[in-house]
């Protein structure tokens, strides 16, 4: 190749390795730890979940103790906040009429584990150890037949829950700028 | 009131009290001007108003306008605990396209304490698979390079059924606004977005950390990280100090409150992600972004036409794939339809104002409008929605998934109007 045939490409690099290089240098960088003390993602392949472990026995006594069974129910049915147990349903239902239940439809244990971290006990959220979310987790995955009694759940194990949604739910489709939402719809 | 320039100098001196009681005193013998029709006195004010330091501060609109905001899908709000869940817009007083920030709608999950953010003290932090984690004071987001857009915002729930009877139970979970600030671009090319990383995650700071999933073309494309609304800082039910806006998506991908931006290479499956989770991808393509969309503000359902003659029939059309290209009226209950004007411009993913020239015989009949976008998307029917979804007309409450099907208005020969969803 000659250097001529070379040289769009050498300027698209250069190009791009411009764009890439900050541009306003504004904005500090946060330390590690910072960074470690505000993400509180967790990914379906649970890669940011924390060490630590929890029961089924456990969460059992912490879900009366931290308050849940206040909200959602002793059963985690029947109180003012949503129900966190499947619907009484045939044991061969459609996993969809379960109902719109957290720890069941969800395609991923990983969602139940990060949304209870995030945002329970509501109104004291946050203060939960990663232990007792992993407690609670198990508890609720127990409560909804999931897991037998005396299980424990890790960040090795949580992801690799099969929840009955796994494969059943509709990926969004691929968006871009100035495509209708939906190919072929007629309206 | 003659006053003597001598007797005024004097009145100056004596100070505000007096001066209050003055201006009491003229409201007080001031002629109250009879308005009723074929009476030859000209129209004047019914009284004066004294100036206040809260009017000379912030202003205040006249008493005479009373158009609110009101609670939307049949929960209170406030409730007992002091939360706020849906509020609707008064969109049937609208008029030209921008919300006021103070009647913006607003739509949480299950119901939300507004957080009370000091400005000095909140972060935006972006970080995962970039180059550069950067924090940001709300000082140097001002900093960078700024943009200014009209966007409408519109809530997935926003769905008509026969039970409402006006426009803003119909229709009033959508506003638009004018936004300013970054293009989320702007910060993820500052980071350094790794070639791998599909999406982001946006994070808020309300008592369970909403978040949601959002591709990064859509991130690179087009997103606003808002500081400003209408020409001042965001209201706090909006986000304030900074929000996220994802122009033309479903109301709940536009994060409040926004504190972090994680660059990933998944989709999270977030809680928010999960609450509009289907197994029916066409409902899940359609509810994604916000599809073409009108109505008819006036006149609409509980409002009354005076007589027949001529009226302006207004309203508003948008859509999330882009610009309004046309909006089409019909006066006969959709057996023809004619163009309506634009008034204004019609701005991408943007409330845009419709306009049609109507003269009223005063027989019963049915107004609809219909939006075309610049896709070529065509907003439908109420029936070609239900069919679509295969749901029986005498069994629908409403429209599956995100409905932006077309709003009938029935004019009854006494003038009357009235929703004529059946
Ligand atoms: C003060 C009342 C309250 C308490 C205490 C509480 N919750 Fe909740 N919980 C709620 C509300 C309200 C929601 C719905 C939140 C939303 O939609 O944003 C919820 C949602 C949930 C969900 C998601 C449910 C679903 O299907 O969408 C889970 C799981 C959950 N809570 C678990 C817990 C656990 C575990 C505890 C105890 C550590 C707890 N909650 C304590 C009120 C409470």
């Amino acid at each position: 190749m000659r250097l001529s045939s070379l040289l769009p490409l050498l300027l698209l690099f250069g190009a791009a390795a411009q764009a890439q290089s900050p541009t306003y240098g504004v904005g500090r960088t946060p330390t590690a730890s910072e960074i470690a003390a505000w993400d509180i993602s967790i990914s379906p392949t649970g890669e940011e979940l924390p060490p630590g472990s929890g029961t089924v026995d456990k969460g059992s006594e912490l879900f009366l103790s931290k308050g849940c069974a206040g909200c959602h129910g002793t059963t985690g049915t029947g109180g003012l906040a949503p129900r966190l147990v499947k619907l009484d349903v045939a044991a061969d239902a459609d996993p969809w009429d379960y109902g719109r239940v957290l720890p069941i439809r969800s395609p991923y244990a990983t969602t139940v584990w990060d949304f209870i971290n995030r945002g329970m006990p509501l109104g004291a959220e946050g203060t939960l150890t990663p232990d007792e979310v992993y407690s609670l987790t198990a508890y609720l995955f127990f409560l909804n037949g999931l897991l037998p009694d005396g299980s424990t759940l890790d960040r090795e194990s949580l992801p690799k829950m099969r929840m009955p949604n796994r494969d059943n739910w509709a990926q969004v489709p691929d968006w871009l700028p100035g495509k209708p939402r939906l190919e072929g719809y007629p309206y | 009131m003659g006053v003597k320039k001598s007797d005024r100098r004097e009145f100056l001196k004596r100070g505000a009290a007096l001066a209050g009681s003055l201006v009491a005193a003229r409201t007080a013998v001031g002629q109250t001007p009879d308005h009723t029709e074929h009476t030859p006195v000209a129209p004047g004010p019914d009284a004066f108003l004294r100036g206040s330091d809260e009017i000379v501060a912030y202003g205040k609109r006249s008493r005479f306008v009373t158009s609110v905001r009101i609670p939307h899908g049949g929960r209170a709000s406030p409730d007992q605990f002091g939360l706020d869940f849906h509020i609707a817009t008064p969109l049937q007083d609208s008029v030209g396209v921008i919300t006021p920030s103070s009647l913006h709608y607003m739509g949480t999950t299950r119901g939300s304490f507004i957080p009370d953010i000091d400005p000095e003290k909140h972060r935006l932090m972006i970080h995962g698979m970039v180059d550069r984690p950067l924090v940001f004071t709300m000082a140097e987001l001002k900093r960078l390079p700024s943009v200014t857009r009209m966007h409408f915002i519109e809530c997935a729930g926003n769905r008509a059924s026969s039970r409402h009877t006006t426009v803003q139970e119909t229709h009033g979970m959508t506003s638009c606004a004018e936004w300013t600030g970054v293009l989320l671009s702007t910060l993820l090319k500052e980071a350094g977005v790794h070639a791998n990383a599909d999406w982001i995650v946006a994070e808020g700071v309300e008592e369970v950390k909403g978040a949601s999933s959002i591709p990064m073309a859509k991130a690179m494309d087009d997103c606003l990280l808002c500081y400003g609304m209408n020409g001042e800082p965001v209201r706090p039910q909006q986000g304030f100090p900074l929000r996220l806006l994802v122009p033309g998506f479903e109301g709940i991908f536009n994060v409040k409150w926004l504190r972090r931006i994680k660059v990933v290479d998944q989709y999270y499956m977030t809680y928010n992600d999960f609450g509009h989770l289907t197994r029916d991808p066409v409902n899940a393509a359609l509810g994604y972004q916000i599809g073409p969309k009108s109505v008819i503000t006036h006149p609409s359902g509980g409002q009354q036409l005076p007589g027949p003659g001529f009226y302006e029939v207004s309203g508003l059309a948008w859509s999330g794939g882009g610009r309004v290209a046309r909006v089409e009226v019909t006066t006969d209950g959709g057996r023809t339809w004619r163009d309506a004007d634009i008034r204004g411009t019609a701005h991408p993913m943007a409330h845009t104002r419709f306009s049609f020239e109507w003269n009223w015989d005063g027989k019963e009949c049915e107004l609809q409008s219909r939006c075309i976008d610049e896709l070529g998307q065509i907003q439908p029917s109420r029936a070609q929605a239900l069919e679509f979804w295969s749901t029986p007309e005498e069994k629908a409450t409403s429209v599956k998934g995100q409905d932006n099907s077309i709003q009938p208005w029935r004019i009854a020969s006494d003038g009357s109007v009235h929703n004529a969803i059946i």
